[in-house]
């Protein structure tokens, strides 16, 4: 199948899938990482400014600080998200599953400066287009992904129907096919719903759009184990 | 076992799991777990791997499996989290692993120092000999910012720095001395062809510099200046290109690896002496703040100084340490 998941075989021998993010994400998380930097900036210059010499040391200190290691303090202590990236629901792993650790952080933020040559990211951004990972090349070196963070599943409410048996042998895809369906059901729209329904018009019997689709439900509800 | 059944049989231990991981990852619930409650997550987590299994064997619903899915997920990243002995292991790295690291690469470590200090040196000699130079490297303004730092007059009038802007110039040199050397290394994974452009111009730009120095004899001042935290930076800028040139090299010449795996496992290496140059710069800025630019002190004085740090640092990365017992 065609899709942006990375699959990480874990200790306990299965497979888990790593839905990775791409370059358009990771662009706006930065942004807003560099909107909260600036207004730090903006507000640590007035206060460290009227401190004179001292002030400006301080606040010299903390933009080297900021800029190199603002992502890194993020990335470790709260789950691999800077607020930027926890904006966009994205966070950074090790590309085993694991959180990401002090070195690796340190390794992908370092290595910014080469992703950033010549001007607005370009070897970055290359480098996550190449990549089959979206990895720039400071996720190549330290080894980490940037996956999307789903905070829910959508629970699918498989609406009850009489459970019902299809006259037809079917194969496990496409009895999960016809479960998937089923349980989508109540977030499609009406007319697509039925659309859909009409698709296995000869093999499901019914007259109209509204009895196929409903008895799709009834053959789901019977897959599903319910009788 | 069909999918209603398997699911009414498993929910409780997802759901206990659930809760749990979700009190988990938030840090001040953390603490509402019972140890009961912790006990409980490594076999949870297993019967949850098991289920995952079972409902991916016999396509159970994709909505199911994305759930088993993501619990997975969350438990593997606090179950394999891992856990470290900061303190520990700084002080072994200061005491043995950085200069191992050093050792174990120092034919690397001398030709980066000849890829700096050659050009430097080269560059030192022509503007000697050729004292125009200077404004080929180095422009006009910057030169006369140059001898104005380091005019033996100002000096004597009593220029007495005071100790706030001592301050100032120590963030000035963190923010910018330690930026130059991330950046050294960081480019050196195109290729090496940052790294080297970094430790080339920064040693031709030393080199002229150092030279009209001696040109315009205000050798008294500009010397006692840098031989002070001069060990220390200069070493990590050598040692920064070094990391650099290293990652560069494993995309150059993988030998036996793919290339991702020859930059992963350089990178490993490289971060090492990346943490050991970024430790030197540290002092250097220090020195150079509080030290260097002192004007009580006399010049045999930096002189003596300066010249012991640069065989304390170039004695504690050389001197042969014990073997790694881990």
């Amino acid at each position: 199948m065609l899709d942006t998941n990375h699959t990480v075989e874990v200790p306990e021998g299965i497979e888990i899938r790593l839905p990775l993010a791409g370059p358009v994400e990771r662009s706006l998380a930065f942004l807003i990482d560099m909107m909260i930097r600036i207004g730090i900036y903006l507000v640590a210059g007035t206060i460290f400014g009227i401190m004179g010499n001292f002030g400006q040391g301080i606040l010299l200190i903390m933009i080297f600080l900021l800029e190199w290691f603002y992502p890194v303090l993020f990335e470790l202590f709260n789950q691999g998200a800077t607020p930027g990236k926890k904006m966009m629901g994205i966070a950074v792993v090790n590309d085993d599953g694991t959180p990401v650790n002090w070195s690796s952080s340190v390794i992908r933020n370092l290595l910014r400066t080469a992703d950033m040559f010549p001007l607005l990211y370009l070897t970055g951004l290359l480098s996550m287009l190449i990549n089959r990972e979206f990895k720039r090349l400071g996720d190549l070196a330290a080894g980490t992904l940037v996956v999307h963070k789903k905070a829910f599943t959508h629970s699918g409410k498989l609406p009850e129907q009489k459970p019902k048996q299809i006259g037809i042998p079917l194969t496990l895809e496409e009895q999960s096919a016809i479960l998937h369906f089923g349980e989508r059901s109540n977030r499609l729209s009406e007319a697509r719903r039925y659309e859909l329904a009409d698709v296995l018009s000869p093999a499901i019997d019914g007259h109209s759009s509204q009895q196929r689709y409903q008895s799709i439900l009834g053959v789901a509800n019977w897959l599903r184990g319910r009788r | 076992m069909r999918q209603e059944e398997f699911e009414q049989q498993y929910r409780p231990i997802w759901q206990a799991f659930e809760e749990n991981m979700r009190k988990f990852e938030i840090r001040a619930q953390r603490k509402e777990l019972s140890e009961d409650d912790v006990k409980q997550i490594p076999s949870h987590y297993r019967t949850l791997c098991h289920a995952l299994a079972i409902a991916k064997e016999r396509q159970y619903s994709p909505y199911l499996i994305e759930h088993l899915d993501n619990l997975v997920l969350r438990g593997h990243q606090v179950i394999y989290s891992r856990r470290s002995q900061l303190r520990h292991k700084i002080i072994h790295f200061i005491a043995h692993g950085f200069p191992r690291q050093i050792q174990q690469q120092q034919s690397l470590f001398w030709l980066t120092s000849l890829i700096f200090y050659g050009p430097a040196l080269v560059m030192f000699t022509l503007t000697v000999i050729n004292p125009e130079l200077i404004y080929s490297m180095v422009p006009p303004d910057q030169v006369n910012m140059f001898e104005a730092m380091y005019d033996p007059e100002a000096r004597v009038l009593g220029r007495e720095r005071a100790s706030d802007t001592d301050f100032m110039m120590f963030g000035h040199y963190i923010q910018n001395n330690i930026g130059i050397g991330f950046r050294t290394f960081a480019t050196g994974i195109l290729f090496t062809l940052g790294s080297l452009f970094f430790l080339i111009f920064n040693g031709l730009f030393f080199g002229t510099v150092s030279a009209h120095i001696v040109n315009i004899k205000y050798n008294s001042t500009f010397f006692p200046f840098v031989i002070g935290h001069g060990s220390f930076e200069l070493t990590a800028i050598v040692i920064c290109g070094m990391a650099g040139i290293k990652l560069g090299w494993s995309l150059i010449a993988p030998g036996n690896l793919s290339r991702l795996d020859a930059l992963k496992l350089a990178t490993g290496k490289a971060i090492l002496l990346m943490y050991g140059a970024t430790l030197f710069l540290l002092i250097a800025a220090f020195v150079e703040a509080f030290w260097s630019s002192s004007t009580n002190l006399t010049n045999a004085t930096k002189y003596t100084v300066g010249g012991i740090l640069w065989l304390l640092v170039y004695g504690y990365m050389l001197w042969p340490r014990r073997e790694a017992s881990a």
